[in-house]
């Protein structure tokens, strides 16, 4: 029977060999057209002089990188000095990017383990409640969070109630708010992948090391980690890549304060204010970081699977 | 304790498991001696590997004791026994290199680094793999992994190993070499081994002595030669080899020996089991080779036939004869050139049993 549908599904794919080619003919249209062509448009305008409504003037310059990485005083006449402001925006979003990817971790490993090891039957149900919160806009979420967070919100009010606190906790505009923002917009990213491992992980290993005398904390170390180690970087990945981009969350829940590399290139494009020449060359600072960290990573991962 | 007891590895008595409502294993005693090749031989579903992983404490009893040399072990967790297994599909760790799944056991026991990659060469030598040490287990073949396997629940020297199934996963040429490596193996370490598998020719070649299982009773626990030659029960003689089962009546009872009447009313002798009665009813086994085939006579007592297929399979010849009641019986024939007798179908052939070739089961 194995056999008969192996073959049979051979010869159906090797009918379909003609149009093969053109089944990933949309995606690479859809790449094509909405990620390089803006990506190209940005590294562009990156080397460009400002307008001062917005917009650009077709002039080359390296002012943008120049005005991200030095201080040349109110008229640009002094000589350079190191500019920290904009260089601490871009430490502070990668350890509040770090922090929601550990939370994530920390809470989204337990949850897909649970998931994982439930019945088949009933791990669709629980596949489908991570999702749920997808349902409603990130926007309306985030904004929702604010409300109950917020000093005279339902958080402190019903911890007043229970007498744990007695003055309201001051969540709202602090790290906190903006790390917990990004650890609910992104736990589910954490979850699925490791999901997927853990599901594919075969648990006669854990018997077997128990079997070569490891105790449980061993086996979790020492056999299960290691061998979900894939979808916990991955999870990693899809946390901290959007969290350091992220706008929303430390807009609305961090407040002046915590600007984050998202708000600081959100505010180069909003109205008249904005210098778009260096809100793309702040762009582009960021793609880079994150194509450097991930490039490090498939190269190490290459090296490994070569041994 | 008993004197004779000494030389036991594991001993169980009373073992119970139950899932829910479901009884897996039915009050198990067994005792498997020291050094022995102990087989535990069943149909899928049996209970068999249920009973392994009992032993090596991957599942709790209901009720009942297990003794390892003598000590309880009934309330230890897997990592505290004395005892290493080899999993049907291997497990091993896809995440190391072969010496280090090897070795893995034996750090967890707390060997020194030394004494852990000294052992880990000679038993990756033992199996024949020491060129392989630095490979991960999905670059080896199936009977390279199986024998990765070994070296690992053996390395760490447990006092019994238990291996469910070991073999089932390989092709038929490599499963005929491993059983004699496997047999070779278990007679140059000493160990304890107890295997688990369904397949009846395994279990013969290879054990001492075999535990045939069936709806989580042990039915019958013997050498290869007594379960073949000396089936208790319905169940295992039909289970181990081929045999044909008649219906009879007992008419004679005699001190070591009784007779059966056949339902065509040709008797047949038989070793008596325990306490027959006379007028029972009862079954008789006899294998196809236990028949001895001639031409129709007129004999009055033997049981005519007609032979309705012959296959030919080398060294023997089988044939099927359908007798008066409607059965089929198998008879076998060597084929030596001296006797030269050729049946074919349409034949009319009586048959007769040979001496002591007929059992009676006690079903």
């Amino acid at each position: 029977m194995a056999g008969i549908g192996g073959k049979s599904g051979e010869s159906a794919s090797s009918a379909f060999a003609p149009i093969r080619a053109w089944l990933i003919a949309p995606t690479w249209l859809m790449i094509g057209f909405f990620l390089v062509v803006p990506v190209g448009t940005m590294l562009v305008y990156s080397f460009l002089t400002k307008e001062f409504r917005g917009g650009v003037i077709w002039e080359f310059s390296l002012a943008a990188y120049d005005r991200f990485i030095f201080d040349r005083g109110l008229f640009g006449d002094e000589p350079p000095k190191l500019e920290l402001t904009y260089i601490t925006i871009f430490a502070r979003s990668i350890v509040q990017a770090a922090i929601a990817t550990a939370l994530c971790l920390i809470i989204g490993f337990p949850t897909a383990f649970y998931i994982a090891t439930r019945p088949v039957s009933t791990r669709a149900i629980w596949l489908f409640l991570v999702t749920v919160p997808y349902w409603v806009n990130l926007l309306v979420r985030t904004v929702s969070m604010k409300f109950l967070v917020r000093e005279s919100g339902p958080l402190n009010t019903f911890l007043q109630w229970t007498g744990v606190i007695s003055e309201p906790l001051q969540i709202i505009n602090t790290d906190f708010a903006v790390q917990l923002g990004l650890f609910y917009s992104y736990l589910p990213f954490m979850v699925l992948p490791i999901y997927a491992s853990v599901e594919r992980y075969d648990f006669a290993l854990s018997e077997a090391a128990a079997d070569l005398y490891a105790g449980k904390w061993t086996i979790l170390r020492k056999v299960l980690l290691p061998t979900v180690k894939p979808g916990i970087i991955a999870g990693c990945i899809l946390v901290f890549v959007p969290s350091l981009g992220a706008f929303l969350a430390p807009d609305l829940l961090g407040g002046a304060k915590n600007f984050m590399i998202g708000s600081l290139i959100e505010e180069q494009f909003k109205g008249n204010a904005g210098n778009w020449p260096f809100g793309a060359a702040a762009s582009m600072i960021l793609l880079s970081m994150v194509l450097i960290v991930l490039l490090f990573y498939a190269r190490r991962q290459s090296v490994r699977a070569g041994a | 304790m008993e004197s004779s007891k000494e030389n036991l590895a594991v001993e169980l008595q009373g073992v119970f498991k139950k899932y829910g409502d479901f009884v897996a294993l039915k009050k198990i005693d067994l005792e498997i001696k020291d050094n022995e090749f102990f087989t535990l031989l069943g149909p899928s579903g049996c209970g068999k590997t249920t009973l392994l992983r009992v032993i090596a404490g991957f599942e709790e009893i209901s009720e009942g004791t297990i003794l390892l040399k003598g000590e309880r072990i009934g309330d230890l967790p897997p990592n505290k026994r004395p005892i290493n297994t080899v999993f049907q599909h291997y497990a091993l760790f896809p995440h190391m290199t072969v010496e280090a799944n090897v070795a893995f056991g034996m750090k967890m026991l707390g060997m020194s680094k030394a004494e852990v990659a000294d052992r880990s060469r000679k038993m990756l030598e033992m199996v024949k793999l020491g060129d392989f040490a630095g490979r991960r287990p999905n670059q080896l073949s199936g009977g390279q992994q199986q024998r990765v396997a070994l070296a690992r629940a053996m390395a760490p020297g447990p006092q019994v190993l238990l291996l469910d199934e070991p073999l089932s996963a390989l092709d038929l040429k490599l499963r005929h070499a491993m059983r004699v490596e496997l047999k070779q193996l278990q007679m140059e370490t000493g160990i304890t081994f107890v295997f688990v598998t369904h397949d009846q020719e395994e279990a013969l070649t290879m054990s001492d002595r075999i535990g045939v299982m069936d709806h989580g009773i042990l039915q019958q626990v013997g050498t290869p030669h007594e379960i073949y030659e000396k089936p208790v029960n319905r169940f295992v003689a039909d289970f181990i080899g081929e045999t044909n089962i008649f219906d009879a009546t007992i008419s004679h009872v005699g001190d070591a020996n009784c007779v059966c009447v056949l339902r065509n009313g040709s008797s047949v002798g038989c070793e008596a089991g325990s306490n027959p009665q006379v007028g029972a009813k009862c079954h008789l086994s006899i294998r196809p080779e236990g028949l001895e085939m001639s031409r129709a006579n007129d004999e009055p007592r033997s049981l005519g036939g007609r032979v309705e297929q012959v296959v030919y399979l080398g060294t023997d010849t089988q044939y099927l004869i359908r007798i008066p009641s409607g059965e089929l019986v198998t008879v076998r024939c060597q084929n030596t050139i001296a006797d030269g007798v050729n049946y074919s179908t349409g034949d009319e052939v009586a048959l007769k049993p040979r001496d002591g070739a007929a059992r009676l089961l006690v079903d």
